[in-house]
């Protein structure tokens, strides 16, 4: 990661992605396509299995979310020095503990804290 | 026809919402008044209005709207300790027959506006203040990189404090605790305007520290002085990164909290209440996912802060930089994974309070080598006791102690007996005033004689270090004594007079932390009385070894005349030791930002709508929401936000510094 | 002896200063990108609380409508394609932004906006029809959480369509200069980060509440 603090190559000292139109079309397309793969899923149901549905649409949603942001955001390496790759998955992270985190604590609590069937202290 | 009106106009603002009957308040608003007037009446004698509007309010100065954040500090500090002195006084007295003098209904008002006081409105604005002064001058840097940006979240801020404040004298504060629980603060058991006063001042003021935490990182990422590495950096920049990366991860979370509970009350939703599948331990889920991480938001500033005085007044390079560093960003990480152990009693089970609970524990391991790091600074180091590193070994004693009845608490099976007992108020207490508030006294005497070019007074910085210290003690020992008994908290009344000595010990405490408080107030005071002989007329009255003590105090609007250039870390001691020499010429114009009333504006228009909100006058709200949005977007249409410093302008103004520093060895 | 700023090397003296070139600026003008990315982060936060939220009651019916009973499918369809078709649109601008037509980039912009705007017609009939039918917010948790989640995103694409015609305004009266390219950067930003949230709703929200 570049630790320079002044960049001086530019006349706006911007070092963010810079997209060409090919990436631009190559990120439409791909879009398009993880959009109606799984409303295509969900709609027709071909898989009999709502599991196996499930897993492939999750995929397929974070899958377009990387197309997306390589495509029409232009994260890299070298944007801004790497610091919004840095910034971006440390957000991932925080975001796959605070709703991973949430979910498994309230299953627990809510299974734990279920009413009895013959009511309460019993 | 006429009743429909009035409702229409003042919602549920009636007569009725000032407290006329209670004499306390008749009492406290007395005096608050008269104490307003005398300073409005000063300032309006003095002419001041404009010099106070130009120069103070509208500045997007970084130096100045840190002053501005340190005064709000100490002026809510007042209050919300007059808030703790009555809830001593009456767990002193109220024990059997004598019910005291706070009625329960008020003195669960009094816990709670303690509480979001001390957090929300003197320890986030302390350190966002210090934060703000400092860190541009140890990166070498004019401002903040969003200068406007700076000047709103600090009026946010305020509007929020305004809030709070308004809430003693119209109306009534939650009973909630200072995190509003839920289904406690659903509508149906808290109907009143209490839960909407903390949820409107905390919501306002908490954008304000989110925007100001974006910008304190970009501004570190981005406006270091040329060769500054971020392995250069000055520890205290480091743990200012992580503490506003981490507030900038959280507070989101916190608005979101905030945002469903106000859905909640004003729409009719269910995600906190008891029926139609609304699920109350979510709210407590999300408002800890906030409030740990929060703790070392606060913490680790004050971390950096010790981190530069112990290496200054030891005259050597603080020991263990690199582990500095990764102990900070493994304290900021971790932070975020044990906000369980903040309701461990509340059913999730062996599985979940098991993880969480060891990484409670784990948390205290970089935070025990940071402790290390500092003693092996002092270790054959060239100590000077004065009152910043006083304040340093404060810390070291108390906060340690602090610490280890944390990791004490972190046991859930020990925690269940332990939860909201008085004991878990004295942990948290010790940590945080051991921890963050010495960490802030020191910081502020420390760098005092830059904002303003004089030393605090140090008689009556002494007489503030003693009684904060000894108080402390006094106050909290007891505390820990009756909580391991099994005392609860918040509780107003007593009925076991056993527990009464222990109670009264504390009280005494309280008073001599006021002695402390007092005497931190004189040592401004005296401080300005005696500015003469208390001048810092080098710039460097401490022998400093990072980049704001290579400036005059206080410093030029433009802190720097020419960008320094970086070789190594602590980079002034760097510079004293090589043979630097001060430019007189060769200076260029320097950019610099315009003053605004932009954020002062938006930030009143912030209030009237939390204050429209509060009491159902929808008309209020609505034209301040509107109005916010005329205001923020037709700030964008003004371009005439800069102006230049002429050269010759710079040249006069560093020809009038003191001869440069002799080089020392 | 005077120090001046000092190639380095030259007497072997150490430089201590940077000469300032005439109009280089170390202000914000550099910094505004990835201060704005910090924000979106901050924001794409607030979206993981609310999508955390939604998580947790998803299945607190109290009684009342599932999602199997409310959610219409073709029309999410036609949604997502209306938002996705702005985010391609906003991606046909970016190029005459950069190379300062004014024509085209206020052409592809005022398309994106009435994209947008159609997505945001199409959500407030959908919320009406709802309410209309009684599963409104109120209803239940699940129902408080969806309108608050897809309705937080409604508002925040609203912000955007505001904001793209503030900057229709000033692109009219301005032109493309430094500042209006740098606003629009943060516009693109903005608008493409909305439909990344999108992906995750439509996803999570619409299709997967349909077959749990």
């Amino acid at each position: 990661m570049s630790t320079s603090p002044t960049e001086t190559h530019h006349a706006h000292g911007d070092t963010h992605g810079h997209g060409s139109p090919r990436g631009y079309r190559i990120g439409a397309g791909l879009a398009i396509l993880l959009t109606i793969l799984p409303f295509w899923l969900v709609m027709a149901r071909p898989l009999s299995s709502p599991g196996l549905t499930a897993a492939l649409i999750f995929a397929l949603a974070l899958l377009q979310i990387v197309v997306h942001v390589t495509c029409f955001l232009h994260l890299d390496t070298r944007s801004e020095g790497g610091w919004t790759l840095l910034s971006f998955l440390f957000t991932t992270v925080i975001v796959v503990l605070t709703i991973g985190g949430s979910v498994w604590v309230m299953f627990h609590l809510n299974a734990n804290m279920m009413p009895m069937p013959n009511g309460p202290m019993h | 026809m006429t009743d429909t009106l009035t409702k229409t106009i003042f919602g549920r603002l009636t007569w009725d919402s000032l407290p006329i009957h209670e004499p306390i308040l008749v009492g406290t608003f007395i005096v608050v008044a008269l104490g307003g007037l005398a300073v409005l009446a000063a300032i309006t004698r003095y002419r001041l209005w404009g010099y106070l509007w130009k120069e103070w309010f509208t500045s997007v100065d970084h130096k100045r709207i840190g002053i501005m954040y340190l005064v709000l500090g100490i002026i809510m500090l007042l209050r919300g300790f007059s808030d703790a002195l009555m809830m001593r006084g009456q767990q002193a007295v109220a024990f059997g027959s004598d019910q005291g003098f706070l009625p329960s209904h008020h003195y669960d008002q009094i816990f709670t506006a303690h509480g979001t006081i001390m957090i929300f409105f003197v320890a986030i604005p302390l350190v966002v203040g210090i934060v703000n002064f400092v860190m541009p001058l140890q990166i070498g840097a004019r401002d903040v990189a969003f200068p406007f940006l700076n000047n709103l979240s600090f009026w946010l801020t305020v509007a929020g404090a305004v809030l709070v404040m308004l809430s003693l004298f119209v109306g009534e504060f939650a009973r909630t605790g200072w995190l509003g629980y839920a289904p406690l603060s659903e509508l149906a058991y808290s109907p009143d305007t209490g839960v909407d006063y903390y949820l409107w001042s905390l919501q306002i003021a908490g954008v304000g520290t989110t925007l100001s935490a974006i910008n304190m990182v970009a501004t570190i990422i981005k406006m270091r002085a040329p060769g500054m590495t971020m392995m250069k950096m000055p520890v205290f920049c480091w743990t200012a990164l992580c503490s506003n990366a981490l507030a900038v991860a959280i507070f989101p979370a916190l608005t979101a909290a905030f945002f469903l509970l106000i859905l909640d009350r004003y729409a009719g939703t269910h995600f906190f209440t008891n029926q139609l599948g609304g699920a109350p331990m979510m709210y407590w889920n999300m408002v800890w996912i906030w409030g740990h991480p929060e703790v070392y938001v606060l913490v680790l500033p004050a971390f950096g802060i010790f981190s530069e005085i112990t290496s200054t007044f030891t005259g050597k390079r603080l020991f263990g930089y690199s582990s500095m560093v990764y102990a900070t960003v493994v304290i900021t990480i971790l932070s975020y994974l044990v906000w369980l152990h903040h309701f461990f009693t509340m059913g999730a089970g062996p599985s979940v309070n098991s993880f969480f609970g060891i990484a409670t524990m784990v948390i205290s391991i970089p935070t025990g080598a940071k402790i290390f790091n500092w003693l092996f600074t002092m270790y054959r180091g060239d100590i000077r006791f004065e009152l910043p590193m006083m304040w340093v070994v404060a810390f070291m004693l108390t906060f340690v102690i602090g610490g280890m009845t944390g990791v004490l608490l972190a046991i859930p099976p020990a925690d269940f007996v332990l939860h909201n007992s008085l004991f878990l108020v004295a942990h948290f207490h010790n940590v945080i005033i051991g921890g963050v508030v010495f960490g802030l006294f020191a910081g502020m005497v420390y760098w005092f004689p830059k904002a303003f070019g004089f030393k605090l007074d140090p008689f009556w910085g002494h007489v503030a270090f003693w009684g904060w210290t000894v108080g402390f003690w006094i106050a909290w020992a007891p505390i820990y004594i009756v909580g391991l008994m099994g005392t609860t908290r918040r509780v107003h009344h007593f009925d076991d007079l056993s527990l009464q000595p222990y109670f009264i010990v504390a009280a005494i405490g309280a008073v001599v932390i006021l002695i402390g408080i007092l005497g931190f107030v004189m040592s401004i005071i005296m401080g300005f009385v005696k500015r003469d002989q208390l001048r810092d007329t080098t710039g460097d009255p401490w022998e400093g070894r990072t980049l704001e003590w290579s400036t005059t105090s206080p410093p030029p609007a433009y802190n720097f005349a020419l960008t320094p250039v970086i070789h190594n870390l602590d980079a002034w001691y760097d510079m004293k030791t090589h043979g630097y020499q001060r430019p007189a010429e060769g200076f260029r114009p320097i950019h610099m930002p315009r003053n605004t009333g932009a954020g002062v504006i938006l930030s009143g228009l912030a209030f009237t709508l939390g204050f429209g909100m509060i009491w159902y006058m929808w008309w209020l709200a609505a034209l301040s929401f509107v109005g916010l949005f005329v205001v923020a977007i037709g700030h964008t249409f003004n371009f005439n936000r800069d102006y230049f410093i002429p050269a010759d302008e710079v040249t006069r103004t560093e020809s009038q510094r003191p001869q440069p520093l002799e080089a020392r060895a | 002896m005077t120090d001046r700023a000092l190639e380095p090397g030259e007497n072997g003296a150490i430089t201590w200063h940077q000469v300032e070139e005439e109009h280089h600026d170390h202000g914000g003008g550099g910094a505004t990108i990835l201060g704005f990315w910090i924000y979106l982060m901050s924001d794409a936060l607030i979206f993981a609380s609310l999508f955390a939220m939604f998580g947790v009651v998803s299945g607190s019916y109290a009684g009342g409508p599932t999602p199997r009973e409310v959610f219409e499918l073709p029309l999410v369809a036609l949604n997502t394609g209306f938002l996705l078709a702005s985010s391609i649109t906003f991606g046909q601008a970016i190029p005459h932004i950069e190379a300062g037509r004014v024509g085209p980039t206020r052409f592809w912009l005022a398309v994106t906006g009435l994209l947008g705007a159609a997505f945001i017609a199409v959500e407030l009939s959908e919320f009406a029809g709802l309410v209309a039918e009684g599963a409104g917010p109120q209803r239940s948790a699940f129902l408080s959480a969806f309108f608050t989640l897809v309705g937080t995103h409604g508002a925040h694409v609203t912000c955007g369509l505001i904001w793209l015609v503030t900057m229709l305004v000033q692109i009219g009266q301005r032109g493309l200069t430094a500042d209006t390219k740098r606003r629009l950067m943060c516009l693109s930003m903005f608008w493409h980060f909305l439909d990344i949230i999108w992906i995750g709703v439509f996803t999570f929200v619409y299709l997967y509440g349909v077959i749990r």
